[in-house]
């Protein structure tokens, strides 16, 4: 191996390591808050964001995992995120800020937790047939959300994000900046190939589904106790 | 043992008991287990190439009655087989982790190509297995269980179920799409390491960095790949052909055939390289030798030394209750 290969495998390496760290810096929620000041005109005081269906919305960040948030604000400032709005903020955050407002979001407010057991979907119901048993057939092969995004789409560990309850406007959104290009900071493509594969009116269904699936469930627990009384 | 003798051919029955006395097994041993006799995976010859014109019915296309209600009850039972943990499944598996879309997959070992090829003769036991014994062996090895009895509700309900994706699909025919597509030899003689490399960047993210698989809750999202929770040293998916079949074709999930050939070779030695709950065969035979030389010659990694030590020289047989009799 000559010098020219040697440095250009240290620099490699260490943009790897670097990169490591700053995701790896361990966020305070303190400092979060006072970071947060430049967040809460879109995404709002009590970090639940909002629903703009005319506009860009405004994605819920708080309870969301805070290696995500890291992983998310990085991506956005490295542009494999593409994001007008947040650009310019992310340009006066240095990596502590970011894993510190992380810190503060994800533990701002518990993301909703849903029912785990299993349901057997409803054939007749399409979202919750492309929710719970995906579209395999005609070559879509496209899986079900939930095997990824876990049971009724509340969110995998730290790499599949919960759906359930996050805004519409926003889920449909990022299905069509996976389509388009705009977001391409998915793990190994996973989101962009299957998104890539939803039709136009899966993505309209799929993200009023999610949006509106806690209270959904809510009213069906409801009236299960209710009936068995 | 569930399995009436009527079922053995005779000459085969004699076959097996001398071939096995001769490799030192007690007559009394064979008599109490019929795993020893039973290798329930039984190699059917290769899917035929060609276009998969077959579609299983819909679910929407089921009623009411008893048929559909059992139909209903072994498509839960297929999906999320975890309902049985304890009785039947003593690990983190369900039967759909493996035949996806619910069993219906094209090239993902679809339960409507499956069906109409059993009863199948398999020379090397000399025997008639039965779509029963096929699902029976799915349970003890792939989900390191106990076996549903004959007749028993679950398996009852898996065949019907089997049975009605099975609707209007020829019967004793080897249909296209069945099972997963076998791949060619490797060029390379399939590698751990190159297979960890290929592992920590495309299968990691769902089924972990030490193939742990990952859980909402009590809910198993992504199954483990070895550990106590995985499929034991006795299932099909231990084979690292199989076990590279099944990748190149339906792995990292929707992203079929994204890997090279030589990646899913690869990534399923890693994957396979490594400790699972003990065969349950290795229970009624004296040791880790004779299980390795009467089950195992395949291409698996069982009985075989990796990183010092050989892999199946333990009596852990995971969760399942039944350990190795002294």
């Amino acid at each position: 191996m000559n010098k020219k290969m040697l440095s250009g495998l240290g620099l490699l390496l260490g943009a790897g390591v670097y990169a490591g760290a700053a995701t790896a810096l361990e966020g305070d929620p303190e400092q979060g808050e006072e970071v947060s000041r430049v967040c809460v005109a879109c995404h709002q005081a009590d970090g639940m964001g909002k629903n703009n269906p005319d506009a860009e919305s405004w994605p819920r960040l708080a309870g969301l995992p805070e290696a995500y948030m890291v992983k998310q604000l990085h991506d956005m400032k490295a542009d494999k995120r593409h994001n007008a709005s947040m650009a310019p903020i992310l340009g006066t955050l240095d990596d502590q800020d970011m894993a510190d407002v992380a810190a503060y979001y994800a533990g701002l407010e518990p993301w909703p937790e849903l029912p785990t057991a299993y349901h057997a979907a409803d054939s007749d119901d399409d979202a919750e047939w492309l929710a719970e048993r995906g579209d395999w057939e005609n070559g879509s092969f496209i899986p079900a959300c939930s095997q990824c995004h876990g049971p009724n789409g509340q969110g995998v560990g730290d790499s599949f994000p919960p759906l359930a309850g996050q805004h519409e406007a926003y889920l449909k959104t990022q299905l069509e900046h996976w389509r388009n290009g705009q977001r391409h900071n998915d793990p190994n493509e996973l989101m962009a190939g299957v998104a890539n594969r939803l039709d136009d009116d899966q993505v309209e269904m799929i993200a009023e589904y999610y949006a509106t699936l806690p209270q959904r469930l809510e009213a069906r627990g409801t009236e299960q106790e209710e009936s068995a009384q | 043992m569930n399995l009436p003798k009527s079922r053995w051919l005779i000459t085969g029955g004699v076959v097996s008991v001398l071939s096995a006395s001769a490799l030192g097994l007690s007559l009394a041993a064979l008599a109490q287990d019929d795993d020893v006799e039973r290798d329930y995976q039984i190699q059917l010859p290769e899917p035929p190439e060609g276009e998969v014109t077959f579609t299983p019915p819909a679910e929407s296309s089921l009623g009411d009655d008893q048929y559909d209600e059992m139909v209903r009850r072994g498509r839960d039972l297929f999906i999320n087989t975890q309902s049985l943990r304890g009785e039947n499944v003593f690990n983190e598996q369900n039967c759909a982790n493996c035949h996806l879309d619910a069993g219906r997959l094209a090239h993902s070992a679809p339960m409507w190509a499956a069906y109409g090829v059993y009863p199948a003769y398999r020379g090397k036991n000399d025997m008639v297995n039965t779509l029963s014994d096929r699902i029976q062996g799915c349970i003890t090895y792939s989900m390191n269980g106990k076996a549903p009895e004959e007749g028993s509700d679950v398996l009852v309900a898996l065949q019907t179920y089997l049975h009605w994706m099975a609707t209007e699909a020829p019967n004793n025919t080897s249909m296209p799409g069945r099972s997963y597509p076998t791949l060619d030899d490797p060029e390379k003689e399939p590698d751990r390491e190159r297979g960890a490399e290929v592992y920590a960047n495309q299968c990691a993210v769902c089924h972990g960095d030490s193939g742990e698989g990952q859980k909402v809750g009590e809910r198993q999202v992504f199954p483990p790949l070895w550990g106590d929770g995985a499929y034991n040293w006795g299932a099909g998916m231990h084979r690292v052909n199989t076990a590279a079949n099944f990748i190149h074709a339906n792995m990292p999930l929707s992203k079929s055939y994204s890997l090279s050939e030589q990646q899913a070779w690869d990534v399923a030695a890693f994957v396979n390289s490594h400790e699972r709950p003990q065969d349950p065969r290795r229970r009624t035979v004296d040791s880790l030798d004779k299980t390795q030389e009467l089950f195992h010659q395949h291409q698996g990694f069982y009985g075989k030394e990796v990183d010092g030590k050989r892999l199946g020289d333990h009596e852990n047989f995971g969760e399942h209750p039944d350990g190795i009799d002294d």
